[in-house]
């Protein structure tokens, strides 16, 4: 048996990736540097990363990727920042995250923008630690499309259906001649986004609008809004803030989970893109839905709001923040009634647009499982009619159709073989977990939503899971984030060899 | 005007003749056949040799030419000639392509190709059947005056209203004029007592909405009003083209193809059409998709003989009307009389385009009808035309009995040519005119 993938070139382009990891770690170090607490969480990892980083640049002088060594290059990618982002967790040895697996949850979480928390006690940690987790999701937001323009658009394979079907729909790699520049101004467009939100939502604390907003807050709540991953440093996520915050929260909840192609002509003043876009229309039509009936449901329901628009509030802030898998909440809708908790649950399979920073199936996919479902209905009745499937327009390929209608399957038997694992395994320590509680946590780490019902709420913590359990959460997190795709191929035995 | 025609083929032929009789006409050809069959059965010089060497064109005397038309059945060859003729003069250059990409690459640049003026058959002709279609009965429909006066020609059923009547009893329309029956291929100028039989050809000239309501009349009481129901077949580029017409129109026709890879790649550029993948000659098929209750099934593949058959067997299993494009123009007569509504042949269809635009200047557009036996043009009248000044009643009497005043447009307005009418100069006017007093009637108008 030969091995035909070279993992040497993958795991040098890793390292050339973790060479650069000192620069997000700086900003943590620098809050440290300010409140007084400990610096070694944050200064053994730096020097660590760029040896580890520069150590891995030995292995080759090869730097050409092929399909292969992409797959791998991705899945370790994620894989290895999040190995590197839990060490500060495991350093500073504040509360639960001093626990090995713990820490690795919470840092897989981070860099894959779930927002599924380990902690059970906020004021146990320090602001520096709380501010790591924001910025390892700062970095997973918008790393993941950079990585899929950079990388995987050049490839023609699996992976790669994502940006196929929107290279079809908002010519991704045609933004620039360049993916280099493609990637460069992706990044400006987020950087500016986030400046954005930190400016507003202090704003708001300085004309006395959110008394609890201080620019700590700011930051860490701009970096987690925009990349749609939903850490809090509040125990309390976003209820801890006036209804003004949330408001301004809802629209850049919103905004990240919007092509970022699109976004990046409405700032060109080109709206047509925008208005001409399916999927644009299809995603702003599902949280019209949504909000709706979460919001008719808790208006008939009575329960605990008394206010329209606290029930509008809610319901909104809700729907937009599950379906672009943000996964903050503005109030503890653990205690909502069976109605509106249903439907948010659904909306945990929906995702933002594709090409944003959102996780999930995402709504192109859906659209084009809609359409192509209608042409077959069509063609059922007529059997000669040859009708493709068109988005925006333009005709999508019948082989890109099969690969979404293969993600979408698979995505759904991920999501039950998780649930079984769930049920099964908490059982096996006498932990109670309902069946619903089981999904929708199965559901919140696959699709990278973060809180899910009951046992692991919105307010509540992953902690009381088993060990194994959170490790197969860990990897359903990984998978769910990189599109399953890469890591299937990767434990395929033909893919090792020849 | 000295006029060189390159191809003696049947569009360049049509052509020449037809300039013939009022211009200096010079004709090449590579076929010396053709070249001899010219110049011994008209007053017309014709040169044997190829249109895109620039020595033949000089023997034609190109440095003197006021116009070129390059109408071979080869596209490159036209562009190509026209090209090479603008090497030598400020000619006036005109070519007839099939390929619409030429057609749109001129459109967008119009010195393209050293091309002043373009014809583009399929696309013509794709025009010409989706405005008869969208008359019940028509079989030619010509826009004139910008499409505020619209000229149509009607076959007469048994089963028509107006079958019988004379041609006061048939005029209830109030903005329509009747201007000639065509009886047994003789073109006959229609009269208050003339009687419309079954059979006859009825030629009227009036607004788009009472021709529209004319048409109704017309047509058997089975046909529906507006035909919704239309089937294409054959994704050849006319039937690609009438598709897409039909489309634009907010019709959503459906287009039936042989070939799966031609009728994928239809049915992409076709949102709105319902693109069917079978053998349009399979009679379960056609009934089993209902195609029997199509308003209009129109035969547009490669092949007349397939076109034939397709017409047919659609009138066979009951639809109302078939159209069908016929590239070999000796058939069309032979298809109309077979029974097929309308034959439309896209050479017969070109060459009337390129002399309707060679007599511009003159008149504003025209329409040939039955082998030019008449014609229908629009002029803009000046002070010095008769026409001027008077009510139409006092006019009539100083032009010639075989013309018509079928409408009158004034300031972008349509007007019912009455008697007591007074054309105004700047108006436009569509007058019938039977061939053999032209000249006099465009020396008085």
């Amino acid at each position: 048996m030969r091995i035909r993938v070279d993992w040497r070139v993958s795991c040098r382009l890793v390292g050339t990736i973790l060479k650069w990891l000192w620069v997000p770690l700086l900003f943590p170090l620098g809050i440290a540097l300010y409140d007084g607490t400990a610096l070694l969480p944050f200064v053994l990892p730096i020097l660590g990363t760029v040896l580890l980083g520069f150590g891995l640049e030995q292995l080759t002088d090869e730097r050409d990727l092929r399909a292969r060594e992409a797959f791998l290059m991705v899945s370790l990618t994620w894989l290895s920042i999040a190995l590197v982002g839990a060490v500060p967790f495991l350093l500073a040895g504040e509360g639960t995250l001093a626990e090995p697996v713990n820490a690795l949850f919470e840092s897989m979480s981070g860099i894959t923008t779930t927002g599924a928390t380990v902690i059970v006690n906020f004021d146990r940690h320090s602001r520096a630690i709380l501010m790591w987790r924001a910025v390892l999701q700062w970095l997973g937001g918008l790393g993941i499309l950079v990585l899929a323009t950079a990388v995987l658009s050049q490839l023609s394979v699996g992976g790669a259906q994502l940006m196929e079907t929107e290279s079809q729909t908002q010519d991704v790699n045609k933004l620039t001649p360049k993916i280099s520049e493609t990637a460069a101004l992706l990044w400006k467009l987020y950087i500016g986004l986030t400046g954005l939100q930190v400016a507003v939502l202090y704003g708001l604390h300085l004309v006395g609008y959110a008394p609890e907003m201080t620019l700590y807050d700011a930051i860490a709540h701009a970096f987690t809004t925009i990349a749609t991953s939903g850490f809090s440093p509040r125990g309390d996520s976003i209820a801890a803030f006036s209804p003004a915050v949330q408001w301004v929260i809802i629209p850049f909840m919103a905004i990240g989970a919007t092509s970022f192609v699109l976004l990046y002509f409405v700032f060109q003043g080109n709206f047509d893109r925008l208005r001409n876009s399916d999927e644009f229309r299809f995603y702003v039509a599902i949280l019209g839905f949504f909000s709706l009936g979460v919001g008719g449901m808790l208006f008939a329901n009575g329960g605990p709001y008394t206010s329209l628009e606290e029930i509008a509030r809610h319901a909104i802030f809700q729907v937009v923040s599950i379906v672009t898998t943000t996964g903050y909440a503005s109030t503890d809708f653990n205690l909502w009634s069976a109605g509106p908790k249903h439907l948010l649950f659904v909306c945990m399979f929906i995702g933002g647009m594709a090409g944003s920073t959102t996780c999930s199936i995402k709504t192109l996919r859906w659209l084009v499982v809609v359409k192509a479902f209608r042409r077959d209905l069509f063609t059922a009745a007529s059997p000669s009619a040859i009708r493709p499937v068109r988005l925006s327009g333009s005709v999508i390929d019948e082989e890109t159709i099969r690969d979404i209608y293969a993600y979408t399957l698979v995505s759904l038997v991920f999501f039950i073989l998780a649930t079984i694992f769930v049920v099964l395994d908490a059982s096996r320590v006498q932990l109670t977990v309902s069946e619903f509680e089981a999904m929708s946590a199965a559901a919140a780490t696959f699709f990278n939503i973060g809180p899910a019902f009951g046992i692991a709420g919105p307010l509540e913590s992953y902690e009381p899971f088993p060990r194994s359990t959170k490790l197969v959460m860990t990897f359903l997190m990984w998978v769910g984030r990189i599109e399953i795709i890469p890591v299937l191929v990767l434990l395929t035995p033909s893919y090792w060899q020849s | 005007m000295r006029v060189i025609v390159v191809g003696a083929g049947e569009v360049g032929s049509n052509i020449a003749v037809s300039l013939a009789e009022s211009h200096d006409v010079i004709v090449i050809d590579v076929d010396p056949e053709k070249v001899d069959e010219l110049t011994y059965s008209n007053d017309i010089l014709a040169i044997e040799g190829d249109g895109t060497s620039l020595e033949t064109l000089e023997n034609a005397g190109i440095a003197e030419a006021d116009m070129l038309i390059a109408s071979t059945d080869d596209d490159e060859t036209n562009l190509v000639t026209c090209g090479t003729a603008k090497t030598v003069g400020g000619v006036f250059t005109i070519a007839r392509t099939r390929n619409t990409n030429f057609f749109k690459t001129w459109t967008k640049s119009e010195d393209a190709f050293g091309v002043d003026f373009m014809v583009s058959t399929n696309l013509l002709t794709a025009n010409d059947i989706v405005r008869v279609v969208g008359l019940p009965a028509a079989i030619d429909v010509d826009p004139f005056a910008g499409g505020l006066v619209q000229m149509a020609e009607f076959e007469v059923t048994a089963e028509s209203e107006i079958a019988g009547q004379t041609v006061e009893e048939a005029d209830k329309f109030e903005a329509l004029t009747f201007a000639a029956l065509v009886q047994d291929g003789d073109v006959v100028i229609a009269r208050g007592q003339t009687r419309i039989e079954a059979g006859n050809r009825v030629i009227v000239i009036g607004s788009p909405e009472s021709v529209q309501s004319f048409s109704r009349t017309v047509a058997s009481p089975e046909s529906s009003d507006e035909a919704r129901n239309i089937v294409v077949v054959g994704g050849s580029d006319i039937g690609y083209h009438t598709a897409k017409l039909l489309e634009e129109r907010g019709i959503e026709p459906r287009l039936i193809e042989q070939d799966a890879d031609r009728g994928r790649e239809l049915a992409e550029d076709l949102p709105g059409t319902i693109v069917l993948e079978h053998d349009a000659t399979d009679t379960d098929f056609l009934v089993g998709e209902q195609i029997d209750r199509a308003d209009a099934v129109i035969a547009a593949t490669d092949s007349d003989e397939k076109n034939l058959l397709v017409s047919l067997l659609a009138q066979n299993i009951g639809v109302q009307r078939t159209v069908a494009v016929v590239e070999e123009g000796q058939y069309a007569g032979l298809f109309e009389a077979i029974g097929i509504d309308v034959a439309i042949n896209p050479r017969e269809a070109t060459a009337e385009e390129i002399i309707r635009f060679t007599q511009k200047g003159q008149v504003e557009n025209l329409s040939l009808i039955e082998d030019r036996q008449a014609e229908v043009l629009e002029i803009e009248v000046d002070e010095e035309s008769v026409l001027t000044g008077r009510p139409i009643r006092e006019c009539v009497t100083e032009l010639p009995s075989d013309v018509v005043i079928g409408a009158v447009t004034r300031d972008q307005e349509f007007i019912v040519p009455r008697g007591e009418t007074v054309i105004e100069p700047g108006d436009h006017v569509v007058l019938f005119v039977a061939t053999d007093v032209l000249s006099p009637v465009m020396d008085l108008v």
